[in-house]
């Protein structure tokens, strides 16, 4: 399978079995999209017709071209055939040991935003802090299950997890303890609304973790829409400087701005462009996911208007990156030669299986958008995981378990997508959320122009 | 040449090597 598309003077070729990519001109561009069910003169003859007043089309160059073609497809580049599918459930069928842990320190907040999928943090629950006690145990939990892996993910979540502060200290220090002893290596991450984001928070954020996730949706205006405090006034002036100061001291560290688009700010160029603007350099913006009756849900109207702004995001990226000015995106993060395995690529982020959710209260459930919802209970850390059906369930989800997926290009770049946006517009984790398929697409053919424009600069 | 090929990471290689499962949750083995 391939897929053909252009991106301003970029003509680009997809394999989606190689994960080749190719750049064409125009001439190589119609022969690759008439090669597979248009005979050799008859290829040659639409070539002439189109291309034949450019000097350097000739029919004995458009044959070279078709002979390139050929050979790519001979090597595999091209149409390469598909032999991945038992890749997936033998892969998943592998993922009983755990690797990584959502830790839901806090179910409580100190904003109130309106569209959180949290519910401001309690997750259609009580509020409740994760107590020591409980936190230590789902450590033993990861490190007891987690088999040949030595690498580890924990993840400091909510609520905001920064209204439980000591126990995020006292839980990285237990951590940091426990590694030692069982030869693993243990990556901290954190997500904050910033609120409570002081230097003592930078610092040891600073020396202990891994990735730190600052929410921010942009321009003060669409910020404070949504991202309240429980009087209704908007926390962007309390917050921005935190994460200015945060970001200063960072250095060389991973963090991300991390913002969310809804129906009204479709233009969220404008909210990416003012981070930039402000010094961020790390940037992260994503469609909100929300029941479609909600007026801050995305429309079927809103799509053409958010292709474009990808498009022009990535025209920006590529502008900046050429002027020593450059920024991230987080989906238009590509490592081409080095980039994941097919067995990631097929399988995907692990919820339910290798990566779960850890409730204040010591409950699993297979991801955090899942928390709170009682049938997706899993177990807990004291008995561990106790409804292996539900982990079969969640091992069966991967690019190919979905025949809707069938004939998608960039299946082994979603790798099947997300299991919890396919359940919240389904009802089922191996339906399809076409809207999100949509979005998707268009920023993977964004990414990879952005890295070959890039390239190209370099 | 009309046609230039990207390099990229070969998936079929890839799939003879197996996965290692040391990536960060969503490689560790291609960064070494």
């Amino acid at each position: 399978m391939i897929h053909c598309y252009r991106f301003d003077d970029l003509n680009i070729v997809l394999d989606t079995y190689s994960g080749s990519i190719h750049m064409v001109d125009p001439v190589a561009f119609d022969i690759i999209q008439m090669y597979e069910d248009t005979p050799r003169d008859e290829i040659v003859t639409r070539i002439m017709a189109k291309f034949g007043d450019q000097p350097d089309v000739t029919p004995e160059d458009v044959n070279k071209c078709i002979d390139d073609v050929e050979a790519l497809k001979a090597s595999g580049k091209l149409w390469a055939p598909d032999k991945y599918e038992n890749v997936a459930l033998n892969f998943n069928k592998r993922r009983v040991q755990i690797k990584a842990l959502c830790l839901h320190v806090a179910h409580t907040c100190n904003l109130n935003c309106s569209y959180c999928f949290a519910s401001q943090g309690k997750y259609h629950g009580k509020r409740g802090l994760m107590s020591l006690e409980v936190g230590r145990q789902a450590i033993d939990f990861l490190i007891a299950n987690s088999g040949y892996h030595r690498n580890l993910d924990i993840d400091f979540f909510g609520g905001e997890p920064l209204m439980n502060w000591d126990v995020v200290k006292a839980l990285v220090a237990y951590g940091r303890e426990q590694e030692k002893i069982h030869n693993k290596n243990i990556r901290f991450t954190l997500t904050t609304n910033g609120v409570l984001l002081d230097d003592e928070v930078t610092e040891f954020c600073n020396r202990e973790m891994h990735n730190v996730v600052l929410s921010l949706d942009g321009r003060k205006e669409v910020h404070d829409r949504f991202r309240v405090d429980v009087k209704g006034n908007g926390s962007y002036d309390r917050i921005v400087p935190n994460f200015k100061s945060f970001v200063a001291k960072r250095g060389d560290k991973s963090y991300y701005m991390r913002g969310t688009y809804t129906h009204y700010n479709t233009d969220f160029l404008n909210d990416i462009l003012h981070m930039a603007d402000m010094g961020f350099t790390e940037l992260s913006m994503e469609p909100v996911v929300t029941d479609p009756a909600e007026p801050s849900a995305l429309t079927s109207d809103d799509l053409p208007v958010l292709f474009e702004q990808y498009e022009e995001l990535a025209r920006e990226m590529i502008r900046r990156h050429k002027e020593g000015r450059g920024f991230t995106f987080y989906h238009y993060m590509l490592d081409l030669t080095c980039g994941p395995c097919i067995y990631k690529r097929v399988a995907g982020c692990g919820s339910g299986t290798e990566y779960l959710a850890v409730t204040p209260w010591g409950d699993l459930y297979p991801c955090h958008q899942f928390v709170g919802d009682e049938k997706y209970k899993m177990g807990d850390i004291w008995t561990g995981v106790t409804n292996t059906a539900m982990r079969e369930k969640f091992a069966s989800c991967s690019a190919y378990s979905r025949p809707e997926c069938k004939d998608c290009w960039a299946k082994l770049y979603c790798s099947g997508g997300c299991a919890a946006n396919s359940y919240h517009a389904t009802g089922d984790i191996n339906g399809v959320y076409e809207y999100g398929c949509e979005l998707f697409r268009k920023r993977i053919e964004c990414a990879i122009a952005v890295k070959l424009k890039t390239m190209e600069n370099q | 040449d009309r046609i230039v090929t990207v390099e990229t990471r070969d998936l079929e290689k890839s799939l003879a090597e197996g996965g290692c499962g040391e990536c960060q949750t969503s490689c560790e083995k291609t960064e070494e």
